[in-house]
C-alpha cells in the first residue's frame, strides 16, 4: 500500500529520530532534512525497511546557495512495489562540502554522485570511484556552482571568440576598399514624357533543341 | 584515463587496451568505451563519457523560463519532444498552471509520432551494428514520413521545440489529420513486415538472445527506466502510472521482457519491446485524434515567467524511459537549477559491471539494445 510521505516520515524518525528533521512543506511537496553524515544508514533503512522499500534512486542532485553558505544534495526516491516516493535533503558546508555515498545503497547513485562532484566539487566519502565525469580530469573548478567564473580557455582553446559579425563587417569594408570607384552615374533623362517601358524580365532561359 | 584502467588491470601479458571509439559507428554519437580485453572476450569496458558535454543544465540557470525550451531540445535530439514535454510540464507546476484539454491532447500526439521515430531509429541503428544494414533504410525512410508530417506540425524536423510553457506553439495544419492517419495505416502494416524482416531473422536474434541479461533487481538498483527496465521485467511505465497530461485518457499496453527468445532482460527483450512499444505509440496517435478535444491550444500564460520560489519535480516517459527534471526557483525570471536526469545517462552507468565476460561484438549489441544516446548522456 502507498504510504504518504509524512507516514513514511513518521517510520523514520521513529527509527532514526536523531539523523532526520521534521518533515518540510516545501510549495510543492514536503521533504525531509537529513543530517549529513547519517545519510546513508537513513537510505539504508528507506531502502530495506518493510513496507517503504524505496528501492528506486530517482535522481541525485545538488543545488548551491551561497548564500547559506550550503550545497544542498537533494535525494529523489522512489518505490516501484509502492509507489510512492519521498524527497529528502543533506546539507553540506559550502566551504568543504562532504557527504557519505549512497552508492552501496543503490548503484544508480554512483554515476549520480560522479555527476553531483563534477560540477559542484561534493566529495562523497566512500565513494570508490568519485572521478569528473562529464568534465576532463584536469578541468579547474565546479562549474554548477554559482561563484564559478571560466578559467578563460582550456589548454590554449580560448572560450571567447570575437563576434563573426565583426569579422564579416571587416572583410565587406576591406572588399570595398579594393572595388574601383563607381564612375558618375549618367544624367537623369528628362522625364516629361512617360519613360516607354523598359524590357523586363530576364533574358528568356536557354532551350536545348 | 588509460592510465587509470591500466593500473586496474592484473596484467598477464595477453590483454589488450582497446579504444572503442570516440569515432567508432556503433556508439551512436560520441563515446569512448577502454575495453580491457583478452582475445574477443572482455575484462571490463570502461565507459569515458562527456564528450558531447554543452553545460545545459548552466545556460538553463543562465537564460529565462522560456527563452530555455530550444535547448531542452538539443538534450535529446533524437526524441526532442520528451525533452520539451517534460521541462514545461515542470515550469507549469512551479507556476500552477493548467494546461488546456487540446493542448495535452496534441503533446501526447507530438510525443508518440516523436516516439515512434525515436524507436525506429534506435532498432533501425540496432540491427545496422550488427550488420544487417537494410532496415535502417527501411526505418529511416518511414522516418522521413514522420519527420514531414512534424515539420507541418511545428516546422521542424529534429529539433522540434514544438511545446510551450502553458500549451504548444501551433494547432493542427488543416488535413493533417488525414496524412497522419494514412501514415499510421501504412506503418502498422509495416510493423508486421519489419517482424517478418529482421525481429526474428535467424541470426539476429542469435545474436541478441540470452545476451547481456539485466535481471530485475539489478535493474532497479541501477536505475534503469523505460524499455530498458520493461525489458527486464519490471512492469512500470509512466504513462499509465504516474499519468501526466492526456494519457489517462487513452487505453494502450504496456509491453513487458518476458523472454520473447532467450531469457528476460536479455537483449532481444530490450530491443523486441520497442517494436512493440511503436505499435502501442500508433494506437495512442489514433485515439487520440479521434478524440481530440476543441478549444485553445495555450493557457494564458503571465507576459513575464516569475514562479514563486520552489521546486518542482516532473517526470516523462521519454523514448529512452524516465526523464526527470527538477527545476528550482527562487523568484526571478530565470531557474535557479535545473537538473536533468536522462535514461541514458543511467543506462551507461550499468555497462562498465555488464561488461566482463562478454566478447567485444556483445558490447556493440548491448550498446544499441540500451539505446543510449551521447547528448543525453552528457548533456
Amino acid at each position: 500500500m502507498a504510504l504518504t510521505e509524512s507516514q513514511i516520515h513518521e517510520r523514520l524518525a521513529a527509527r532514526l529520530g536523531d539523523a532526520v528533521g521534521p518533515l518540510t512543506a516545501a510549495r510543492l511537496g514536503p521533504f525531509v532534512p537529513v543530517k549529513a553524515e547519517r545519510i546513508a544508514e537513513v537510505a539504508r533503512f528507506l531502502k530495506v525497511a518493510p513496507g517503504i522499500e524505496l528501492d528506486h534512486c530517482d535522481d541525485l542532485t545538488a543545488v548551491d546557495w551561497p548564500k547559506r553558505s550550503v550545497i544542498e544534495v537533494v535525494y529523489h526516491l522512489f518505490s516501484y512495489r509502492y509507489r510512492h516516493g519521498l524527497v529528502l535533503k543533506v546539507e553540506a558546508d559550502r566551504k568543504d562540502p562532504a557527504v557519505p555515498s549512497v552508492q552501496g545503497v543503490w548503484k544508480a547513485a554512483n554515476w549520480l554522485e560522479r555527476e553531483c562532484y563534477d560540477l559542484f566539487g561534493v566529495a562523497f566519502t566512500g565513494h570508490p570511484d568519485l572521478r569528473r565525469i562529464l568534465l576532463p580530469d584536469d578541468w579547474e573548478g565546479w562549474p554548477l556552482r554559482k561563484d564559478y567564473r571560466e578559467a578563460g580557455g582550456y589548454h590554449g582553446i580560448s572560450n571567447e571568440r570575437e563576434n563573426p559579425l565583426v569579422e564579416l563587417r571587416r572583410l565587406d569594408e576591406q572588399r570595398r576598399s579594393l572595388r574601383p570607384p563607381p564612375a558618375t552615374p549618367p544624367a537623369a533623362p528628362p522625364t516629361s514624357s512617360p519613360a516607354p517601358p523598359a524590357p523586363s524580365g530576364p533574358p528568356a532561359p536557354h532551350r536545348e533543341p | 584515463m588509460e592510465k587509470l584502467v591500466l593500473r586496474r588491470m592484473a596484467r598477464t601479458g595477453e590483454e589488450m587496451l582497446l579504444n572503442f571509439g570516440p569515432q567508432h559507428p556503433a556508439t551512436h554519437g560520441v563515446l569512448n568505451f577502454l575495453v580491457d580485453t583478452d582475445g574477443e572476450v572482455m575484462r571490463r569496458a570502461v565507459p569515458d563519457v562527456g564528450y558531447l558535454h554543452r553545460s545545459i543544465e548552466k545556460i538553463g540557470e543562465l537564460v529565462g523560463y522560456p527563452g530555455f525550451m530550444p535547448y531542452t531540445d538539443r538534450v535529446d535530439y533524437v526524441a526532442a519532444m520528451f525533452a520539451n514535454e517534460g521541462y514545461a510540464l515542470a515550469v507549469e507546476r512551479l507556476l500552477g498552471l493548467e494546461v488546456p484539454p487540446r493542448a495535452r491532447w496534441l503533446r501526447a500526439i507530438s510525443c508518440e509520432l516523436c516516439r515512434i521515430a525515436s524507436h525506429l531509429i534506435s532498432t533501425g541503428t540496432m540491427a545496422a551494428d550488427l550488420g544487417a544494414y537494410t532496415p535502417l533504410l527501411h526505418a529511416v525512410r518511414e522516418r522521413e514520413t514522420l519527420n514531414d508530417l512534424i515539420e507541418a506540425l511545428c516546422g521542424a524536423r529534429l529539433t522540434y521545440c514544438y511545446h510551450r510553457i502553458g500549451g504548444v506553439a501551433f494547432d493542427l495544419p488543416s488535413g493533417w489529420r488525414d496524412r497522419a492517419l494514412a501514415f499510421l495505416d501504412h506503418f502498422d502494416t509495416l510493423l508486421v513486415e519489419w517482424d517478418r524482416l529482421i525481429s526474428f531473422n535467424h541470426i539476429f536474434v542469435k545474436r541478441l538472445a540470452g545476451v547481456a541479461v539485466i535481471d530485475r533487481g539489478r535493474a532497479i538498483d541501477y536505475g534503469l527506466v523505460g524499455p530498458n527496465l520493461r525489458g527486464s521485467g519490471v512492469d512500470w511505465d509512466i504513462r499509465r502510472d504516474a499519468p501526466y497530461g492526456a494519457y489517462p485518457a487513452f487505453r494502450f499496453d504496456v509491453p513487458v521482457g518476458r523472454g520473447f527468445r532467450g531469457r528476460t532482460g536479455d537483449c532481444f527483450d530490450r530491443y523486441y519491446l520497442r517494436v512493440l512499444e511503436m505499435g502501442q505509440s500508433s494506437r495512442i496517435v489514433r485515439e487520440a485524434l479521434e478524440t481530440l478535444p476543441d478549444g485553445p491550444f495555450m493557457a494564458k500564460v503571465p507576459r513575464k515567467i516569475k514562479p514563486e520560489p520552489g521546486e518542482a519535480f516532473s517526470r516523462v516517459e521519454s523514448a529512452r524511459g524516465e526523464m526527470a527534471y527538477y527545476v528550482v526557483s527562487d523568484g526571478t525570471d530565470k531557474a535557479y537549477r535545473v537538473h536533468i536526469r536522462t535514461g541514458s545517462f543511467m543506462a551507461m552507468g550499468i555497462i562498465e559491471d555488464l561488461s566482463p565476460g562478454l566478447m567485444v561484438a556483445d558490447l556493440v549489441a548491448l550498446i544499441a539494445s540500451l539505446d543510449v544516446v551521447a547528448p543525453e548522456i552528457d548533456r
